[in-house]
């Protein structure tokens, strides 16, 4: 089922948590609802849920509105970062909760009831724990449990509060992929929460991007990732180098460096930031083409196959950090203290006025 | 073999390592034996001695006697009155401490640091003046005392008054206990419940009630052992009628008042049995707590 999310606001006390925000999710997609701590992301998971009620606003699943039914009407399955398993239950009697509190008329037997807990208990790979109490098994698989129980009553929506963000790094990279096979295989209309944005990209297939309570991009992870809406997304995204530039009629300048930002064509000599990523810095040990950056080398990190330079420039306020494989950076024969030359191969212009909507943006 | 030989050499030299080695926090023998000795020798004199006091003051004229003094009929109306007292404030106060700490913990709302500070109070009044509130309350000369009498009502010098002084006595155990249980619980596992379709009563009953098991029954334990033994709020607000109004303390009291020691000590040693019957149900379940917390 389709999630409408209709001009949903939210205060606690003075801080605005949600602040207007509408969304629709499409039926059978896994978007991921990213943002730093505070970006109001987790508020609106709840009041998707029911946990929360919104101030204004509408809630609908499917073009049904939901703004005014109870949390056990909405038909929601809820997974939480700190799994919320009832300590003092089996596995089993875990994942039958929500067939067993049905009232009597809609409650499947007791032979349905353990056929579907133990197909859903197979599913999570975990039909062996049936018998052990939570607290014995591991995050991971307590939280594979949480998803059998919530996904045990068929819930309309599936709702995953930071579900891998109690993990240690290895199982969580483990258990986002093996989220997505299981969405794969099940098709529910799922969100999920996370500040990750590894994560978000990796498992969703739309991320909407919040920050202070309001929806900064939506779009699939590629859109998002290659054209972050502004300097927000993009820094939040993944690392950035900030680089001081002139816009003018179209093109940007930094030192000697010319790059066409036909989206500005209407600035005349306007200061600006070209942000651009590690991974997006082309490495030079000569300045053949008369136009790249001067920098100095300041550290060279090896890291497994990639090298990660720190670089300096009269450009940029803060060292510029590059990226490029060991086997090249090998080729170009540079050692720390050494001159070399930047060439952006992508980078992404905005204006400085831009950057005064956005307080972490001001001090640079 | 070979392996079996090796860690047979290694332990004594461990063994040797361990002897040696003091940790930090460890005192020397005479230090630990000195503290421990004053420890048993506290709970000899103020503990052991007098519960022996209590004993032998009972028995001393044989089982007899005991016999009598505890059937003698103000003794068991004595005694039916504490019970009938017992089981009305328990649970009373059972629900008013979920009542209280559900609130605490689970919602956010003004002046919750006064309702958890004003929980506390029953503890800190001294029981007499707690008597004198309830006597200007209710008394023929109080505020009510018109309008309870219009109404043929008598609180005061009779059971009822009893009920409101032990239950305001006794109020806080239930509620301390939970209250920081269910804090540190939080309300996840509700919330959860309830996104899995359960109602708010099924919620409680097979979610909260089982995390707050131990807890309450640990609270009912010492707020049953409270409401036993209240003697000061209840002496003023009883009028001490006897075969009436007198709870087990207060007939004890009354016993001693007017030399009978050894019946005294009888109903003494029913009241003490009751305490110990208490502690042992609260050392188990303290166990049991233990026990399972562990495997958890």
């Amino acid at each position: 089922m389709s999630i409408g999310v209709d001009r949903i606001n939210k205060r606690f006390n003075n801080f605005i948590a949600v602040d207007n925000v509408s969304l629709e999710l499409p039926e059978g997609q896994l978007t991921a609802l990213l943002g730093p701590s505070g970006s109001g992301k987790t508020t609106l998971l709840r009041i998707i849920a029911g946990l929360e009620q919104a101030d204004s606003g509408r809630i609908e699943f499917h073009g049904k509105d939901q703004t005014h039914e109870h949390v056990s009407d909405r038909g929601v399955g809820f997974v939480f970062q700190h799994y919320a398993l009832f300590k003092h239950m089996t596995v089993f009697e875990n994942v039958a909760y929500g067939l067993t509190v049905k009232p009597r008329r809609e409650r499947p037997n007791k032979e349905a009831i353990r056929k579907k807990v133990m197909s859903l208990l197979e599913l999570v790979q975990l039909d062996w724990t049936a018998h052990r109490y939570p607290a014995q098994l591991s995050g991971g698989q307590r939280q594979r449990i949480a998803l059998a129980r919530a996904l045990a009553v068929e819930p309309k929506v599936l709702l995953l509060d930071e579900p891998f963000g109690a993990l240690d790094a290895k199982v969580r990279a483990e258990l986002r992929r093996w989220l997505r096979r299981l969405h794969d295989e099940i098709h529910v209309t799922s969100v999920f929460v996370t500040h990750d944005q590894e994560e978000a990209l990796e498992v969703s297939d739309r991320v909407v991007v919040m920050n202070n309570g309001r929806v900064e991009q939506e779009g699939t992870p590629e859109e998002v990732y290659d054209h972050p809406a502004n300097p927000f997304v993009y820094r939040f995204l993944g690392n950035v180098n900030l680089f001081h530039a002139r816009v003018h009629e179209g093109t940007a300048t930094i030192g000697d460096l010319r790059v066409p930002v036909p989206e500005h064509s209407d600035s005349k000599e306007q200061d600006a930031l070209a942000y651009i990523r590690p991974h997006e810095i082309d490495v030079l040990a000569n300045n053949e083409s008369g136009d790249a950056i001067h920098a100095i080398i300041k550290s060279i990190l090896v890291v497994g196959p990639t090298v990660r330079l720190e670089l300096q420039t009269e450009h940029s306020k803060e060292l510029i950090q590059a990226e490029l494989p060991k086997h090249q950076f090998r080729g170009l024969g540079l050692l720390q203290g050494d001159e070399a030359w930047l060439r952006p191969m992508q980078s992404k212009v905005f204006l400085r006025e831009e950057d005064a909507t956005n307080p972490q943006e001001s001090d640079l | 073999m070979t392996e079996l030989h090796t860690s047979a050499q290694a332990t004594p030299v461990q063994l040797d390592r361990a002897a040696q080695w003091q940790r930090a926090t460890e005192e020397p023998q005479w230090v630990r034996r000195t503290l421990i000795g004053i420890a048993l020798a506290f709970l000899a004199a103020f503990l052991i001695l007098p519960l022996l006091v209590v004993l032998v003051g009972a028995f001393e004229q044989g089982l007899g006697v005991w016999y009598a003094a505890v059937t003698e009929p103000d003794a068991r109306a004595a005694i039916r009155l504490t019970l009938l007292v017992v089981v009305i404030v328990v649970p009373i106060n059972v629900i008013f401490g979920v009542t209280v700490a559900w609130a605490v913990a689970k919602f956010e709302f003004r002046g919750k640091p006064l309702l958890i500070s004003l929980i506390d109070m029953p503890f800190a009044i001294s029981p007499v003046v707690v008597g004198l509130i309830f006597v200007i309350l209710f008394g023929s000369q109080g505020w009510l005392g018109n309008w309870l009498s219009a109404h043929d009502l008598r609180i005061i010098f009779a059971v009822p008054g009893i009920v409101i002084v032990i239950a305001f006595g006794t109020m806080p155990f239930i509620a301390r206990e939970l209250i920081p249980l269910m804090q540190q619980q939080g309300k996840q596992e509700e919330e959860a419940s309830l996104t899995l379709g359960a109602s708010g009563l099924k919620t409680f009953w097979y979610v909260t009630l089982p995390n707050i098991k131990w807890g309450l029954i640990y609270g009912i334990i010492l707020c049953n052992a409270r409401a036993m033994g209240e003697f000061g709020a209840v002496a003023i607000v009883s009028g001490r009628i006897r075969g009436e109004t007198n709870t087990m303390p207060l007939h004890i009291e009354v016993l001693y008042n007017e030399y009978m020691f050894t019946a005294a000590f009888a109903v003494s040693s029913i009241l003490t049995g009751l305490a110990l019957v208490t502690i042992a149900i609260k050392s188990t379940v303290e166990w049991w707590e233990q026990r399972t917390g562990a495997t958890e």
